[in-house]
């Protein structure tokens, strides 16, 4: 039994070099998390995670003094025996027991996380899209793109020029976080724009799949202020690893404030949007956008990633007829989904932005300013 | 029927009773033995199993540490999607096929498969089928990214071409696979010599005559299920586009009907093969044989209705979740009952340990964990904190390459003396076993505590906690696939050559296939075996 000794020992090595690297000694095992739902999840886990040990010392503890008593090297001759009815009805029997045990609570979890709260203080559409999170709150208005943070996004280039480890919470970070307040009854309603995405946060104890054309709804109660981070959880195309998930629970005092703030900054964002049309007003709005909306694939610089993602510096549309760009910006690539038709996401005036921005951004020099109308004109 | 075809047939079966093997390299596109073709299919599998595992170690050295250093994260995508089917298609459905082909006939006395050229063709669709399904690679846009599990719409609206490539090469390998398991099927029921009563069939062959009923269930639900995505991508059908009023959430439905019986076809063989090596090596009975097989037709019945515990968090209703995980609850009884049956069979032996031991022992250990984990993953609460994590990659591969793989090299070490006549280097043997077996739990074990972590599977980049645990499995993953390079020498020397086995080169294995010479003539068992001989190698030979 020299293997299992080893294994032994190599899995205890591996757990205390982990466990040296690592600040929290609990990430070697699942979260506790902060809702009764991730603690439910929690005990069900380490109720299971016990009962594989004790039927694991059980099983693997005669098999082991099996292998070192009756080997033919220690003068063993083999038993004749091929069948005994008490003992295989105990071992039928005895797991179907433990498994009623384990079904039992299981089941009770299982109904109470799935029902739902009648009255919801609060509710929060949650669009996944490639490749990144749309926050919707019907009620009070407010809704925006949570996309991952440009720390993380400059480190996560394959030539780049950054490590990951001087990006904040790399890969965990996002421009807008989703706020809740804590202590409330939360209703998501989790749903795709695009293909299967995932909504996970570890701490919150579930994951639910944003599905196109369903709705998935998840009651959720956060009982303690905090940042909490997750990561989008189903294979969604290039960007999967980039779009992570992260909620912050505040108290509901400041949750009114940010609720405040959002509206008076959208009331902002309007009046801006009104404001009169210009070259450099698209720009800088234009520039907005593009870091948002289409920085994840085509960069920052414009330069796209070779045979993936094509380049918008010197490329052919974006330095080609108006008519072609417009098309491919409102109604997407009929060539290849991943451009989406960003018509949807859009206004006539972010869409004119943004074209404007990439037609004369880097050494692209157009000299085309994209009018609201021409877009109009273009859907 | 005329005279002169009357003489042909006799001819044919005449000269196909006697005749060596063809001269030159058109025997082996021409044979119709089924020793030859199994050769080839173990020939197919260990290439493909090279070719994934090539794959499987570039994606290791890019998730070495954090930050992306090799790949884009659309050939990582490309890259995991492709190992999977590799290793899944080519490597271990092959592998089983290949022991099923050299073994089944020479276990139950038949002097071939029931449609030699049937076998034949069902092997040689499946090159052309791998070069199809790797061309991807070559292709605009890469090899698909949507993953083995090919969810719509990510593999179907939103794939690259070279999707439909891989779906013609499922369809070709699905045929092959069809056509393998009828024939085996017909096989073990038509030319079983009369002798041996069905009950008293070697388990190796009983589980692969399971095994071939459930390829009949699950191999024409993945016809369907991909011919679906092709139709919703040329043909508008929108079976699975919400917006067309389809559903994505039915391309699940209908993969995991297939999707969980194959776990199984490429598991059931397996428990086959340690069936027959622990009792050879303890040189005892196999303890509750009736119980093993029930449990092999309840475990298969099971498998059946249990796949939606792949898509607890799809949002199924309450009702739905709580039936599924029951019902992958239950397989836990016929699964534990093959563990304690073989440890039983353990009890009071008289053990060795040579390599097919220590594998089939490494077998039982190892597949146990990835029970273990099964158990854990069926209770839903926990599995949404579970669900598509690196939790389900260590469970699986804890299933699939110590469960099945090893089940297959387990089978390899056994029958090679056989197949060859010589005997392989017991020390080579034990170093690819130690160094095999070290490496693998290295590899995946710490991929339980990443995935508990909160580390989601598929990406090509983690955030920095996961790195410990990263770092160690990609060490692990590149001792096991160099390790595999010493199994490969020590089969290239046991084929030239090395000590005679003898007929029978492990004195408690027992079965027909130990009354034949070793290397068995080109053409066995024209002369069925005797009464004397079937009961004295069946289960009722101990006494």
């Amino acid at each position: 039994m020299m293997w299992k000794r080893l294994l032994l020992a190599l899995t205890t090595l591996s757990t205390a070099v982990g466990a040296a690297a690592q600040e929290d000694p609990s990430a070697f095992n699942m979260t506790r998390g902060v809702t009764e739902v991730s603690r439910d999840a929690f005990d069900m886990h380490m109720l299971l995670f016990w009962i594989c040990v004790a039927i694991g010392v059980g099983v693997f503890g005669v098999m082991t003094w099996s292998l070192i008593r009756h080997r033919r090297s220690r003068g063993a001759k083999a038993a004749k025996f091929s069948e005994n009815t008490t003992v295989e009805v105990v071992w039928t029997v005895i797991p179907v027991l433990i498994l009623v045990g384990v079904a039992v609570p299981a089941t009770a979890v299982l109904l109470k996380t799935n029902a739902e709260s009648p009255d919801p203080d609060l509710v929060v559409d949650v669009h996944g899209s490639q490749w990144k999170w749309e926050y919707v709150y019907p009620d009070e208005e407010i809704s925006f793109y949570s996309n991952l943070s440009a720390s993380s996004r400059d480190a996560s280039r394959l030539d780049a020029k950054e490590s990951p480890a001087n990006a904040p919470d790399y890969l965990l970070d996002v421009d807008n976080h989703l706020v809740v307040p804590a202590g409330k009854n939360i209703r998501l309603r989790i749903t795709s724009d695009d293909v299967i995405h995932s909504w996970w946060v570890p701490q919150l104890g579930f994951k639910r799949d944003a599905v196109p054309g369903q709705f998935n709804n998840a009651d959720i109660r956060i009982d303690e202020p905090g940042t909490y981070r997750g990561q989008c959880a189903e294979l969604c195309g290039s960007g999967h690893a980039y779009m992570p998930v992260v909620v912050e629970a505040v108290t509901p005092e400041a949750y009114a404030g940010w609720v405040a703030q959002k509206q008076q900054a959208a009331a902002e964002e309007a009046e801006k949007a009104s404001a009169p049309y210009s070259r450099e007003v698209a720009m800088t709005q234009g520039k907005k956008i593009y870091e948002s909306a289409c920085a994840a694939c085509h960069q920052a610089n414009g330069q796209g990633i070779e045979n993936t993602f094509p380049a918008l510096e010197g490329g052919k549309i974006t330095t080609g007829p108006v008519e072609g760009h417009l098309k491919i910006v409102i109604h997407g690539s009929e060539k290849n989904p991943v451009m989406q038709a960003y018509g949807d996401q859009l206004s006539d005036r972010e869409i004119a932005a943004v074209i404007t921005y990439e037609r004369n951004a880097w050494s692209n020099d157009t000299g085309d300013l994209v009018t609201p109308q021409a877009v109009e004109a273009a859907r | 029927m005329s005279q002169t075809a009357d003489s042909v047939v006799d001819q044919i079966e005449h000269e196909h009773s006697h005749a060596g093997p063809r001269k030159g390299p058109l025997r082996w596109l021409l044979t119709v033995n089924h020793k030859d073709v199994g050769t080839m299919y173990l020939v197919l599998a260990l290439v493909a199993l090279l070719v994934g595992g090539v794959m499987a170690l570039v994606i290791r050295a890019e998730l070495f540490q954090p930050g992306l250093q090799l790949t884009q994260p659309q050939f990582f995508n490309s890259l995991t999607t492709m190992h999977g089917l590799t290793m899944i298609f080519l490597a271990i459905m092959p592998g089983l096929t290949g022991l099923a082909n050299w073994m089944v006939p020479l276990q139950i006395g038949a002097d071939d498969m029931y449609w030699p050229r049937v076998n034949n063709w069902a092997f040689w669709m499946l090159p052309p089928a791998a070069l199809l399904l790797w061309w991807g690679f070559f292709m605009p846009q890469g090899a698909p990214g949507g993953g083995w599990t090919m969810y719509a719409p990510l593999s179907s609206t939103y794939a690259p071409p070279s999707i439909d490539f891989v779906i013609m090469a499922i369809h070709i390998m699905g045929i092959s696979s069809i056509l393998g398991a009828l024939n085996i099927i017909l096989t073990i029921l038509k030319m079983r010599t009369k002798e041996m009563k069905l009950w008293d069939m070697p388990l190796f062959t009983w589980t692969w005559l399971i095994t071939g009923f459930l390829l009949l269930l699950a191999m024409p639900t993945l016809a369907i299920a991909v011919t679906m995505l092709l139709t919703d991508r040329h043909l508008g059908t929108g079976f699975f586009e919400a917006a067309a009023g389809g559903d994505p959430v039915l391309f699940q439905h209908i993969f995991w009907f297939f999707g969980h019986p194959e776990v199984y076809i490429m598991i059931l063989p397996a428990f086959g093969v340690v069936s027959e090596i622990v009792p050879a090596f303890s040189r005892k009975p196999l303890f509750g044989r009736t119980s093993m097989i029930w449990a092999v037709i309840a475990i298969t019945f099971l498998s059946a209705i249990v796949w939606a515990h792949h898509m607890f968090t799809v949002g199924l209703p309450v009702e739905a979740q709580v039936l599924f995980m029951y019902t992958t609850m239950l397989i836990a009884i016929p699964t534990g009952i093959k563990i304690f049956n073989w440890v039983a069979t353990m009890w009071r032996g008289s053990m060795t340990f040579e390599a097919p031991m220590l594998w089939a022992l490494a077998f039982i250990f190892l597949f146990t964990i990835g029970g273990f984990s099964g158990l854990m993953l069926a209770d839903v609460p926990a599995d949404y904190q579970y669900h598509d994590t690196y939790f389900v990659v260590a469970h699986l591969h804890y299933v699939v390459v110590t469960g099945s793989l090893f089940g297959i090299i387990a089978g390899i070490y056994y029958w090679l003396p056989k197949w060859t006549g010589n005997m392989y280097n017991e020390a080579l043997a034990k170093w690819h076993f130690w160094l095999s077996v070290i490496s693998v739990n290295v590899t995946f074990f710490p991929m339980h505590f990443a995935g508990l972590a909160g580390m989601p599977r598929r990406i090509p980049d983690y955030p920095m906690q996961f790195m410990d645990f990263n770092m160690i499995s990609t060490v692990g993953a590149f001792v096991f696939g160099l390790s595999q390079l010493l199994f490969i020498w020590l089969l290239i020397q046991t084929i030239r050559g090395g000590k005679k086995a003898g007929d029978r080169p492990w004195d408690g294995a027992k079965g027909l296939e130990w009354t034949l010479p070793s290397p068995p003539p080109y053409h066995t068992f024209t002369e069925p075996p005797s009464r004397q001989t079937v009961h004295d190698e069946g289960p009722h030979g101990y006494h």
